[in-house]
């Protein structure tokens, strides 16, 4: 159904590419599957969260989904018995989730959920979810992503976590920078690391048990690598000039980073249990902003040896170069869909700085917004949706579009400028 | 447009300068022989005498007040070469540094906010470098300079267009030792 589903994509850029609102679902040929969320029946509970409305946003954000408005429900039918399922299929749904919450042992709650199809009144899933009462987050976020593997045949990408840095002007000149962590769709946030000094550059470790970032608190830019469990952290081999943008290999044994010690911006890659550095780029231009292939076996990154900031390729054994982007004068931050297929980048054209995405089998270029002050892309694990830094107001927000550009929507706003995101792997 | 945008630079840049610590009590006045380009070979004179330039306010040792000097230096977007504009009062930086050797300096470079943010620290560095290159061939001992980017973390001009982007686009030089 992907493959599908992505050559649709191409076939509507055309049409959807300059869209620019904050939650937008347009028609198209391949239509989001209409479903219904259905409010869970909580009994002799009082529930903190709303799980049916967190299963809804997360479906309708998804871009694969137009979950249905509570407001238009006739009914809250919560067991199978209860659904008429004319009436539904008359509203328009093709399939609906319905559910009932109980109290279980131990002071957890149980969550029963059933997904019905409506055209064929049928039942596709059913689950009985456990939780604590203070993670029910968790639980819808486990539901979502059940529904949505069903229903797409992809894995959910619901139940991860991002990292991003906000930075708040006290007064000129005095910053404070926080590096913090939230579910992907922006909730329970938390600060992982405070500092009057820049932080930036977050990446995840492939395993999701580590961040590496860059930090100034030592008053030199330093890349420090941060184990999530424990909150440990060791600050890596710091040189002269810059130390940056690191770039965990997809085993972890590996940090690719950038430094300039020998006279210009370079890439470099260091073991991280032995503390071998290993050389990468040999130019005078600034070579920065490095990415592995998901295969391990070549490194992407920027440079500006030809003039202006492009996106290169470079084969680890064999070091081949290869230049990936042709199109526009500025390319550069490139990310990769876990396939490998999909290129994101920042793409400066004459209307600013775009988030675009590039087929790397076709090299067809899409350039995904209108907005002229974007950066950071991130990727989804499931390819889904990418998530970036933009300006709104003059303020700095994260906001996600999905990668055919249909869906767009802005992440809840914190406080002072919100930047460089850095969507999690799968997490256990 | 340019013109008034390096009118409100140079009165920014002096205005900084200011407030960043200068402990002289004279006056500053904006040097105007500066601008547009027609950088002066003898600017030693300039600050010897206490000519028309406007600089006043000598240290007691009877040396230029490098107090008294820039110390923001501006670039034009995606360029790091010193401009015409930065040239005299880098020389008179230049000029004390090497007769000061125990005197030293950071250079912290900066680039505004469009672009990516490491291509951005790498353009920061780039200017820092240009700077110091420029300090170099002036005479001045690598011992005495030290150099660090800041990319586009620390404007001193929040918001954007040109406006703000071409204050955010500098290299400030600080005094580490006198």
């Amino acid at each position: 159904m992907k493959k599908w589903f992505i050559s649709a994509f191409l076939m509507m850029m055309a049409v959807t590419a300059r869209a620019d609102l904050v939650v937008e679902v347009t028609q198209g040929v391949d239509a989001p599957t209409p479903i219904a969320v259905v409010p869970f029946q909580a009994t002799g509970l009082a529930l903190n969260e709303d799980i049916a409305q967190i299963v809804s946003d997360d479906l309708g954000r998804s871009g694969f989904f137009k979950p249905m408005n509570r407001s238009n429900m006739l009914g809250t039918p919560s067991t199978e018995e209860q659904v008429f399922f004319r009436d539904w299929r008359v509203s328009g749904n093709d399939y609906m989730v319905i559910g009932r919450v109980a109290p279980a042992a131990n002071g957890q709650v149980q969550a029963s959920v059933e997904l019905y199809d409506v055209l064929k009144e049928r039942k596709v899933w059913s689950e009985t979810v456990t939780g604590n009462s203070n993670n029910l987050r968790d639980v819808a976020h486990y539901i979502s992503d059940q529904v949505f593997e069903k229903l797409t045949g992809l894995k959910g990408a619901f139940s991860t976590r991002i990292v991003y840095v906000t930075a708040k002007m006290n007064t000129p000149g005095n910053f404070t920078y926080k590096l913090q962590m939230a579910d992907s769709d922006g909730a329970r946030p938390r600060t992982i690391l405070q500092s009057k000094e820049p932080i930036l550059s977050p990446a995840w470790s492939q395993d999701g048990s580590k961040l590496a970032y860059v930090s100034f608190e030592s008053s030199r830019p330093a890349i420090y690598v941060q184990e999530l469990a424990t909150g440990q952290r060791q600050k890596v081999q710091t040189f002269r000039g810059l130390n940056g943008s690191p770039a965990w290999s997809p085993d972890g044994s590996r940090l690719a980073l950038v430094l300039s010690k020998d006279g210009n911006p370079e890439v470099y890659i260091l073991t991280l249990a032995t503390g071998q550095l290993d050389r990468v780029t040999h130019h005078y231009g600034i070579d920065t902003e490095p990415t592995w292939a998901p295969d391990g076996q070549s490194i992407l990154f920027t440079s500006d040896r030809a003039g202006l900031p492009q996106i290169y390729s470079l084969n680890l054994p064999t070091r081949e170069l290869k230049r990936l982007t042709y199109e526009g004068k500025y390319n550069s931050r490139g990310r990769l869909t876990q396939d490998g297929r999909f290129l994101t980048m920042v793409h400066q054209d004459g209307s600013g700085f775009h988030i675009a995405v590039q087929d790397l089998k076709t090299n067809r270029l899409d350039i995904l917004t209108s907005s002229s002050l974007d950066e950071s892309p991130t990727i989804a694990p499931n390819g889904s949706i990418i998530m970036y830094a933009t300006k709104k107001g003059g303020k700095g927000v994260l906001a996600g579009v999905s990668l055919d550009g249909r869906v767009r929507f802005t992440m809840p706003n914190g406080d002072g400028d919100v930047r460089e995101p850095a969507w999690s792997p799968y997490l256990q | 447009m340019r013109a008034s945008n390096a009118v409100k630079a140079l009165t920014l840049a002096v205005s900084v300068a200011w407030i960043a610590g200068c402990s002289s009590p004279s006056t500053l006045s904006e040097d105007d022989s500066s601008m547009g380009g027609s950088a002066t070979g003898s600017s030693s004179n300039t600050y010897g005498t206490g000519d028309a330039s406007g600089v006043s306010g000598m240290g007691t040792d009877g040396n230029l007040d490098v107090a008294n000097l820039k110390t923001v230096f501006y670039f034009d977007f995606d360029d790091s070469t010193v401009r015409a504009d930065s040239v005299a009062d880098l020389e008179a930086h230049a000029q004390y540094l090497a007769s000061h050797p125990s005197a030293s300096i950071r250079l912290e470079g900066h680039a505004d906010e469009r672009g990516t943010r490491e291509y951005n620290m790498a353009l920061g560095e780039r200017r820092a470098k240009a700077i110091e290159r420029f300090l170099a061939v002036n005479g001045v001992s690598g011992a005495q300079v030290e150099t660090i980017s800041y990319g586009e973390e620390k404007p001193v001009v929040l918001g954007s267009g040109d406006g703000s982007w071409s204050q955010n686009r500098r290299v400030e030089l600080k005094y580490v030792s006198r």
